[in-house]
């Protein structure tokens, strides 16, 4: 009886298979699949040991629920080794597909997801939850015009880096085929931390000197100078230029030395040291010049 | 409309050579690409640059290691291009500033790497890859070549004629992050794609997220055949949370591998007697599945990587950045406990096919980098051999591009260049599913390339409009669906049975596509946009992945077969072809180019 049963049921449903257009079988596979990941969702939530909240700041000029700044709260399930990243990716793919943020490599090398978690300028991805206070809070950049969500306006940052005119630029190369430029192990040495910079903008957020005087280079600017300046293999006439344009009005003598950018940079690149270093030198070549 | 001699899409390392030579030779350069330069995933890559520098060293040795590398499905004339241009790029990345690191007379240290028989890699500290892209975009600064950031090229302006030889590109569509706008670009001279891997096409990779094969697609799309898809890299030492690379260093210094057992399985189970851990990639990511597959594996996902027994001062000396990698992402302290590692998705040695100029079948169309194949890889990729094609190829597209070559290629492209016809007994339609398909409209037969790109831009506005009008399902289940099968049933290991399943539920999700809509109304920066219309790159990526993976019963480089566990040279001594055409799709093989300049490269047993 059972069995029968059954048989009619399955013939019923082939028949109505082949009723069905493609796009309504398309739309029942939709809801299917809609139906198993709610599922899906709720099952994680439950079986997930913990779970944490995230307050995340939202923002959108063009969205009128969204054009005042205001706070969501999402909760997430833990996993051991989850970083802030894969916590905010989560919330968007799982709740709210709006919810905007920028990312790419997930390692800390392309400087996308520099963001104010907790109060502090933090990489998302490199930003264990475990290290966190929870529920965790996550705000763009400070000090930084905000485009929606957590996405700043970085055309600022940009522009001071390239106005420290960012690029090797030697006074001679070496006319042999194939010559390479010679450049000690102890000046690679110096100039290596400095060349590390993923120009994820958290020195700048952070630096009230810039906050107030919005022409200041910044530390990443600076330190990028800092990386050609000190770099043997441009020789000294192009030493000259680089330091007459850090030594501007809004250059290096603007650092209070108050070490915010060299806390925060995931990085750890040693900023305030580099800025203090270059002032050193600026003194030296002006009494040697003028 | 915008307009310019050259429209290169993608900012990394191969983007921004050719952007450099193309504008060194005189063109009005445009690079155009949705992540700012600095943000590209060659920022990612840690080994090093192989190039023949050395006196002692020649090109033909390191064409010959990379023949060899590739199993012999390599092209020679790619291959020997190769060999010979990258110490001109290496010198070349040198005098542009990039900081190598040194030998105690000031030169450039070159170390050994897998595979060479010479040691010919250069490489800058650890960060080979963040120096090289930062260094080139310093390049365009100085050269103050135009760059649109954040800008994401969803089309391309093809026209439509039924041979795609006889196609060309007038340019591209690109829409406007920050904004929301699309934007025609006319490309006067080309186009050259240089939009790198599709690492997420699989749940596990060492790519960003951003790498979702977007060139690849839009180029098999406009009709420039994908070649070889089916070889893929896969990299044994990858963090199982985020697939973070734990580079070969670690099993270099001695670094030792355990199943859930403390077995030291790569000995104890035979995989590799006498290399063990330093086994080559995907001998070590097979042994490593094997383990986890037969419940040997830790919590049935991964295994061990332990480094303790080096001691604090040498893993200190050597391996620092390891231990922040193991720390930052994985939350684990290599010099306490042993890392949990697991095979994931490293490189994708297939893509567009091209020429040995870059040059796809599609007049005006060029392809560099990870998205494309030069056939220089062949079935496998050494080490080392990425970032110098990305600096030679990327120079030969852009002096190319801009009128400065005279030769003839020797590789020949597009659907000419047929040698047989393929088949597979696919258990599912293939290639599209909407007729018209949206994303497959070109320009027609139109009068002028402004015609072209205009038909493209308004097709384009309409793909966006319905996206953002209709409601319908979340583009991130359906990519996700993808990379579930992709990870489950394409993976290192490849039956018959599971290429099939894949091909099944890959038909699904591209049914379901079908019903993906985004949900933020908003045209400020719409990431939903831009994530929903790479997950359609996805879903061709992968199909094309499959399908060669399903046609090639044989073993060769990083392609393993269950039940063809031999390399056939009789038979399979050619490229995979995977072509579309209006929504059909076409499988062919072409030819393998052995015959070099210097010598003819006779296949040989690929032991070391
Ligand atoms: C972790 C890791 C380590 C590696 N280590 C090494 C190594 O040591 N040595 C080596 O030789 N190789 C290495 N590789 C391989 C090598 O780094 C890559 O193959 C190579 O960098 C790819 O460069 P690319 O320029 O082709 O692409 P990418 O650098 O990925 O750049 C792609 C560009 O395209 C843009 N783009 C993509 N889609 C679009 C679109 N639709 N519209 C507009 N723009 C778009 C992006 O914004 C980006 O600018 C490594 C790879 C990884 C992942
Ligand atoms: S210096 Fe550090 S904090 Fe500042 S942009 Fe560079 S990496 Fe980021
Ligand atoms: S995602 Fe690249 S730095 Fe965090």
């Amino acid at each position: 009886m059972s069995t029968q049963v059954t048989e009619q049921t399955e013939t019923e449903t082939e028949e109505q298979t082949e009723e069905q257009s493609p796009g309504e079988r398309r739309r029942e596979k939709k809801e299917q699949l809609q139906r198993e990941r709610e599922q899906e969702k709720s099952d994680l939530l439950d079986e997930a040991e913990e779970t944490v909240e995230l307050k995340i700041f939202r923002y959108d000029p063009e969205v009128p629920e969204k054009e005042e700044p205001r706070f969501d709260s999402f909760e997430v399930p833990f996993f051991e080794g989850m970083t802030v990243l894969d916590a905010l990716i989560y919330a968007r793919d799982t709740y709210d597909s709006s919810l905007t943020f920028r990312h790419s490599c997930r390692q800390a090398v392309c400087g996308s997801d520099a963001l104010f978690i907790n109060g502090k300028q933090r990489l998302g991805c490199k930003t264990q939850m475990v290290d966190l206070e929870w529920p965790i809070r996550i705000e763009p950049l400070p000090h930084q015009e905000v485009v929606k969500d957590l996405v700043v306006d970085m055309e600022h940052f940009y522009e001071q880096m390239h106005a420290v005119e960012p690029y090797f630029d030697p006074d001679e190369l070496p006319d042999g085929e194939r010559e390479e430029q010679r450049q000690t192990p102890e000046n690679r040495e110096k100039v290596k931390l400095s060349t590390r910079c993923i120009w994820c903008g958290a020195c700048m957020s952070s630096c009230n000197v810039a906050a107030g005087d919005n022409q200041y280079l910044g530390p990443a600017a600076i330190n990028k100078a800092y990386r050609f300046a000190m770099d043997e293999r441009e020789g000294t006439d192009r030493k000259e230029d680089r330091l007459r344009i850090i030594e501007q009005e809004h250059g290096v003598w603007r650092c209070q030395t108050q070490f915010s950018c060299t806390e925060v940079c995931p990085k750890d690149i040693p900023l305030t040291e580099h800025i203090q270093e270059l002032k050193r030198e600026a003194v030296k070549s002006n009494l040697k010049f003028w | 409309m915008h307009e310019h001699d050259v429209i290169v899409v993608g900012a990394g390392g191969a983007g921004l050579r050719a952007a450099i030579e193309a504008h060194e030779e005189g063109a009005d350069v445009a690079l155009v690409t949705k992540l700012h330069p600095v943000r590209s995933h060659t920022g990612a890559a840690e080994g090093g640059i192989n190039a023949a520098l050395h006196p002692e060293d020649s090109w033909d040795l390191h064409a010959y290691d990379t023949m060899k590398g590739s199993d012999y499905l390599g092209d020679a004339p790619a291959i020997d291009a190769f060999a010979q241009e990258a110490p001109d790029e290496v010198i070349q990345l040198e005098h542009w500033g990039m900081p190598f690191s040194r030998e105690e007379d000031g030169t450039v240290s070159q170390r050994p790497f897998g595979g060479l028989s010479h040691p010919r890699t250069t490489y800058a500290g650890a960060e080979t890859g963040h120096h090289l892209l930062h260094t080139m975009y310093e390049q365009v600064v100085k050269r103050g070549i135009e760059v649109y950031d954040e800008w994401y090229v969803s089309q391309l302006a093809v026209t439509e004629e039924d041979d795609p030889d006889e196609r060309t590109c007038y340019g591209a569509v690109a829409y406007e992050i920050a904004t929301g706008e699309i934007h025609g670009f006319y490309a006067r001279d080309g186009v050259i794609l240089a939009t790198g891997g599709l690492g997420e096409v699989f749940d596990h990779t060492t790519n960003a997220i951003a790498c979702t094969g977007d060139g690849q697609a839009m180029a098999y799309r406009a009709g420039a055949p994908m070649e070889d898809m089916e070889f893929v890299q896969f990299h044994p030492t990858t963090l199982p949370s985020t697939g973070v690379l734990i580079s070969e260093g670690v099993r270099g210094e001695g670094g030792i591998l355990y199943n859930d057992e403390e077995e030291r399985f790569m000995f104890e189970h035979g995989y590799a007697n006498n290399e063990g851990e330093l086994a080559s990639r995907d001998v070590v990511s097979r042994a490593e599945l094997t383990q986890i597959n037969e419940g040997k594996g830790i919590e049935d996902e991964y295994v061990h990587l332990d480094m303790r027994h080096l001691g604090e001062e040498r893993i200190l000396d050597r391996l620092e950045n390891i231990l922040h990698l193991a720390e930052d992402f994985e939350g684990v302290d290599g010099l306490d406990e042993p890392m949990p590692v697991k095979p994931g998705q490293h490189y994708q040695m297939g893509g567009i096919e091209v020429d040995e100029y870059g040059q796809t079948c599609i007049d005006g169309l060029y392809a560099v980098g990870e998205c494309a194949c030069y056939s220089l890889h062949g079935s496998n990729r050494l080490g080392g051999n990425a970032l110098p094609e990305l600096m030679v190829f990327g120079s030969r597209a852009g002096r190319h591009v801009a009128g400065a070559v005279g030769e003839e290629p020797e590789i020949p492209t597009g659907p000419g260049a047929k040698s047989e016809n393929g088949s597979i007994d696919a258990p599912v339609n293939l290639g599209g599913v909407a007729d018209p398909d949206p994303v497959a409209t070109d320009g027609g037969e139109l009068a002028t390339p402004q015609d072209v790109l205009e038909a493209t831009v308004e097709a384009e506005r309409e793909r966006v409009e319905t996206l953002l009008e209709r409601d319908g399902i979340n583009h991130a289940d359906v990519r996700e669906k993808v990379q579930k099968t992709m990870t489950e049933n394409v993976n290192v290991f490849r039956e018959e049975s599971n290429l099939k399943q894949a091909l099944k539920d890959i038909r699904e999700a591209r049914e379901l596509y079908q019903e993906v809509a985004v949900r933020d109304p908003s045209r400020t920066y719409n990431t939903d946009i831009l994530h929903t219309i790479e997950t359609r790159n996805v879903i061709d990526c992968a199909e094309a992945i499959t399908v060669g993976a399903l046609a090639r019963e044989e073993f060769r480089g990083a392609h393993w077969r269950m039940k063809h566990q031999e390399r056939k040279d009789d038979e399979w001594l050619k490229h995979t072809m995977y072509a579309w055409n209006d929504g059909k799709t076409d499988l062919y093989y072409k030819p393998v180019i052995l015959e070099g300049e210097e010598q003819t490269y006779e296949p040989k047993e690929r032991s070391y």
